[in-house]
């Protein structure tokens, strides 16, 4: 008698089809996101702010309660939905465009403040909707529609190691970064994903994941070719790993 | 500070004021950052808030308190920011995202003197910033006008009431006379019922799908639509919540118009007029959105000259002009910033004027 | 007997299965879904799946819809 080992998980709509491109990595971390609300049992629970950009529609995707954020604002407003709601589980999913370029006062000041939400941060180096333009985490050397020929110091400056930049903030409880490169990896994103929601659930503070991704349109490459990119260049030095835990670290943080 | 809720009259400023009836609405969420003329909000916000185990949130900017607004009133709760002039300028964006979510904001707006940073003086400069907004899009806000710190509390009830009734976005336009000067109050209690959020408010899809709040319609027609739906309500609004206050308009020559803590001069004004044998009316705005055009167009049908009184330097004259369409002429009497002219001052301007 | 589902309607072609399934019994099939899409098949004759939802979990789209183990 053969078990199923895989099926579409359940805070997925029904007959859910994604608006990503072929081969973005954007459906592999939606995917682990509603397997943790599954393992959790969180969707019923939940309220999660969409953000701008490739996931602003995400909404149609995962079967929760919703609200839009304007761009760069999601953690305002899923501040404004904790407090509202404290017994809510609570969290946002945006672009590194999103979190750490126009939004980053808001992610860092939710993280300072040790709001007790989860942020997953999707990390592919480029402003992927609006066609493929410079982003704060784009490589220095990395071809862009605005930065024809490459990141150089002169003009455009460092990209931002977010998770390293949130796990600096007393109020983080849980700070990653891992990758969708292979499927350990993914795997390993998946236990990540749910720790971030679990310091939630714990009422630690700020959970955070920084998914390292592919965007094989505006790479102009093939999906493959992609994931060889983000092991070879981007986890060079987007380095995986844990930044910060503070159920393992011995790190005390207030509870609220 | 007021320590408790009295029930009768208690001297206090327009700001904590304001703060207080916040209170007594049953807001549930402040989210604020500081700014002149009205910082005293939040400060007695913070205090009170904490005390009645309710939220309070010094955000890191007036982008975060408004979308903290945003969020908490997504699940249905009362919650608001307050503000002024360059920094209500910051918030435009969310305020257009809350007008398309349909989401109850309440938004305190204590003006200031302005273009950039201006100054802390009061000021009605930002007439055009309420009533038309600088966000992108159809949308409007309804706006009510407070001219005494006694209103500043019931038009703070209001506020909440109205932004739950329509599920539109509701600023309260005060200024920084209004925030800072003291006035005996009352505070009554709360007298709106209560509106039922629960056929949209997000709080966790149990037994059901997941409800979204979102202005995104990536189809041209999902949009017409919406927009359509959106001025239906606008429509219903105007027809419903449009007030004003008006004296010795039937029999005058001349109407002059004005809204906020400026119209108390003008009203001494028009009794000077009167006083002088000059058959002169007031009128105030009371919801500068919905603007009361109708009426000021039945009224430009028995008159022969309205003044708009403003402390900028000519905004409201523009709505006014629009509503009397031509049928007399409108005239401007101003300051640019500042506390607004004294009695004295609008009268020879309008001696001047006729 | 171990064995995949695939809803050929959700693929979009990227191929990434291919290359993960260990026992390459994933190929690109001769048909078109709506979308255009040469989508991919699933291929065992001799019973080889593992069942090891490599596939699924690798699948962006979520074209890969079960996995049986057994």
């Amino acid at each position: 008698m053969a078990t199923q080992v895989f099926k579409i998980p359940e805070s997925l709509r029904e007959d859910v089809k994604y608006s990503f491109c072929p081969g973005c990595d954007h459906g592999v971390a939606v995917r682990l996101v509603a397997e943790v609300l599954d393992e959790l049992e969180l969707r019923e629970k939940s309220v999660l702010v969409a953000s701008i950009g490739c996931s602003v529609t995400l909404y149609d995707f995962l079967n929760v309660d919703s609200i839009e954020a304007p761009h760069g604002r999601a953690l305002a407003e899923a501040t404004g939905v904790k407090r509202a709601c404290p017994d809510k589980f609570v969290f946002t999913y945006q672009g590194d465009g999103d979190f750490a370029s126009i939004g980053l006062a808001e992610s860092l000041h939710a993280a300072l403040r040790g709001e007790n939400v989860s942020a997953i941060c999707i990390n592919n180096t480029t402003y992927g909707m609006t066609g493929g333009q410079l982003g704060p985490t784009t490589l220095l050397g990395q071809v862009t529609t605005t930065s024809p020929t490459g990141r150089n110091l002169e003009y455009y400056g460092y990209p931002i190691k977010i998770a390293e930049h949130v796990a600096l903030c007393d109020g983080t409880a849980y700070s990653a970064r891992v990758s969708l490169d292979s499927v350990a990896n993914i795997r390993k994103a998946k236990q990540a994903i749910k720790k971030a929601f679990e310091v939630q659930l714990q009422g630690l503070g700020f959970g955070f994941v920084e998914i390292l991704s592919t965007c094989p349109t505006n790479w102009k490459m093939t999906p493959s070719q992609a994931h060889d990119r983000v092991r070879d260049e981007m986890m060079k030095i987007f380095v995986p790993g844990v930044y910060k835990d503070v159920t393992t670290d011995g790190t005390t943080h207030k509870m609220r | 500070m007021i320590t408790e809720t009295p029930t009768k009259k208690i001297l206090t400023k327009g700001n904590y004021a304001i703060a207080q009836a916040a209170i007594n609405a049953g807001c549930k969420c402040y989210f604020g950052y500081p700014i002149t003329p009205q910082s005293e909000i939040g400060e007695y916000m913070s205090g009170k808030m904490q005390e009645l185990n309710r939220a309070y949130v010094s955000a890191e900017s007036e982008l975060a308190a408004i979308n903290m607004v945003i969020g908490a009133c997504s699940t249905g709760v009362k919650a608001m920011t307050s503000s002024s002039s360059c920094a209500v300028a910051l918030m435009q964006e969310a305020l257009t995202y809350a007008t398309s979510d349909q989401l109850p904001v309440v938004l305190v707006s204590v003006m200031r003197g302005g273009p950039g940073l201006g100054n802390i003086y009061p000021s009605q400069g930002d007439y055009f910033q309420a009533t038309k907004g600088g966000g992108n899009g159809d949308y409007k806000l309804i706006v009510l006008a407070p001219s005494t710190v006694q209103e500043c509390v019931d038009l703070t009830y209001k506020a909440f009431y109205l932004a739950h009734k329509y599920r539109n976005p509701t600023m309260l336009l005060a200024d920084g006379l209004l925030g800072q000067m003291m006035e005996p109050v009352e505070f009554k209690e709360y007298p709106y019922p209560e509106i039922d959020n629960s056929s949209w408010a997000l709080t966790g899809a149990k037994g059901r799908d997941g409800r979204v709040i979102r202005s995104y319609a990536p189809l041209a027609d999902d949009q017409c639509v919406f927009l359509e739906k959106l001025f239906a309500k606008y429509r219903t609004i105007e027809k419903n919540e449009t007030e004003w206050e008006e004296i010795g308009t039937e029999d005058a020559d001349v109407i002059l118009v004005s809204f906020g803590s400026t119209s108390r001069n003008v009203k001494t004004a028009m009794k000077l007029c009167r006083e002088k044998g000059i058959k002169a009316g007031f009128f105030r705005p009371i919801t500068l959105y919905p603007f009361p055009s109708a009426r000021l167009n039945e009224l430009a049908s028995k008159t022969k000259k309205m003044i708009s009184v403003e402390v900028n330097m000519g905004q409201m004259i523009n709505d006014i002009r629009l509503a009397v369409n031509g049928k007399v002429p409108v005239e401007l009497i101003h300051k640019p910033v500042g506390a607004p002219p004294v009695p004295e001052e609008i009268l020879s301007q309008i001696e001047e004027l006729i | 007997m171990s064995r995949i589902v695939i809803d050929s309607e959700k693929c979009k072609a990227c191929y990434l299965c291919i290359n993960e399934c260990p026992k390459k019994l994933i190929k690109i099939g001769n048909t078109a879904n709506s979308l255009g899409n040469r989508v991919v098949e699933f291929d065992d004759p001799n019973n080889e799946c593992l069942g090891c939802a490599m596939c699924a979990a690798r699948c962006p789209d979520l074209a890969i819809t079960e996995v049986y183990k057994g």
